[in-house]
C-alpha cells in the first residue's frame, strides 16, 4: 500500500520534509491549521493560544488523566498566508531539542484533493535525529484511541 | 520469527512506546511503570512481556524485585528509526483527516 505520508530525512543533515496527500480540499486542511478547537483535535493537545498571523504567537500543552502536564509546546508565527502558506518556529518545554523552523506549505492538486509540504529544519544533526526518535516519547499523547472519541462528539 | 517485525510490532503500540520512554531515564520495576498509566496493572504486566521477548527491555534482579531497563542495543537495531515518526505524522494526519471530512462550519 502506498503510504499517504512520507518523511524525507537524509543521513547527516539537520532538516527533514514530510508531504501527505489529503481527500479534503484545500480549504479545509489549512482551516485545520489555523482554527484552535480543530488544532486541539487532531494535534491532541490544548491550545492555550493561537494568533495566526505574521508575528503572532502560539502555546500548546497536553496534561495527562491526573491533571500533570506532560507536554508544552509554543512557537512564533512568521509567515501566515490563507490557503498558501505558514512558517513558524516550534520549540517544546523542558526537553532539550532546541528550537525548530517549519515551513509548512499547502498545495491544492484537485478541488477535493491537497498536499501539505512540510519543512522542518532543526539547530544541528543531533538535534534532528533526537527528534526522529521522540514518537517513543509521544506514546502517552498518541491519538490512536482519540479517532473514536472524536467520531463519537461528531455524531 | 522476524525479529524486526516482532519489534516494529511492539512499538506499534502507543502504551508499549510510552513504557520504553520511561525506562529510557532509568531502570524501574513493573509496579513503577504501571502507576504511570491508567490502565490495568495486567495489561501493563502483558505489554512488560511482549517488549521484554522482543529483547526491548532488560530484566535485572536486584534483591527481591525485578527492574525493567531498556536494551539500547536493541532499540538501535530497529533498523529504521523513522517510521515511528512517520507513524506519528501519518496517525495525526488521519485524525486530521477524519475531522475535516466531518467538518460543518458553524453558522
Amino acid at each position: 500500500m502506498e503510504l499517504k505520508t512520507k518523511i524525507n530525512a537524509e543521513d547527516g543533515k539537520q532538516d527533514l520534509v514530510i508531504t501527505r496527500e489529503f481527500d479534503l480540499p484545500l480549504e479545509l486542511l489549512f482551516k485545520a491549521y489555523a482554527e484552535p478547537e480543530l488544532v486541539e483535535q487532531w494535534m491532541g493537545t490544548k491550545v492555550l493560544k493561537l494568533e495566526c498571523k505574521k508575528h503572532g504567537s502560539y502555546e500548546f500543552e497536553t496534561s495527562d488523566a491526573k491533571g500533570n502536564v506532560v507536554f508544552k509546546a509554543n512557537g512564533v508565527i512568521h509567515e501566515f498566508s490563507q490557503n498558501r502558506k505558514i512558517t513558524r518556529t516550534f520549540e517544546m518545554d523542558n526537553v532539550p531539542f532546541g528550537v525548530q523552523l517549519e515551513i509548512c506549505e499547502f498545495e491544492r492538486v484537485t478541488d477535493n484533493t491537497c498536499k501539505l509540504n512540510m519543512h522542518v529544519i532543526y539547530e544541528s544533526v543531533a538535534k534532528r535525529d533526537q527528534v526522529l526518535k521522540l514518537p517513543f516519547a509521544q506514546g502517552i499523547n498518541m491519538a490512536h484511541n482519540r479517532i473514536q472519541e472524536i467520531l463519537n462528539t461528531l455524531k | 520469527m522476524n525479529l524486526r517485525r516482532d519489534v516494529f510490532q511492539a512499538i506499534a503500540d502507543p502504551t508499549r512506546r510510552a513504557i520504553l520512554l520511561l525506562v529510557a531515564s532509568q531502570a524501574l520495576t513493573a509496579g513503577a511503570i504501571a502507576s504511570n498509566f491508567d490502565t490495568a496493572r495486567p495489561t501493563v504486566s502483558k505489554h512488560l512481556q511482549i517488549l521484554t521477548e522482543c529483547e526491548l527491555l532488560e530484566q535485572k534482579q536486584n534483591g527481591r524485585e525485578i527492574f525493567y531497563n531498556i536494551n539500547a542495543k536493541n532499540m538501535k537495531e530497529v533498523a529504521d528509526f523513522i517510521e515511528p515518526f512517520r507513524k506519528m505524522w501519518d496517525d495525526r494526519f488521519n485524525i486530521l483527516e477524519t475531522i475535516m471530512k466531518n467538518y460543518k462550519p458553524k453558522k
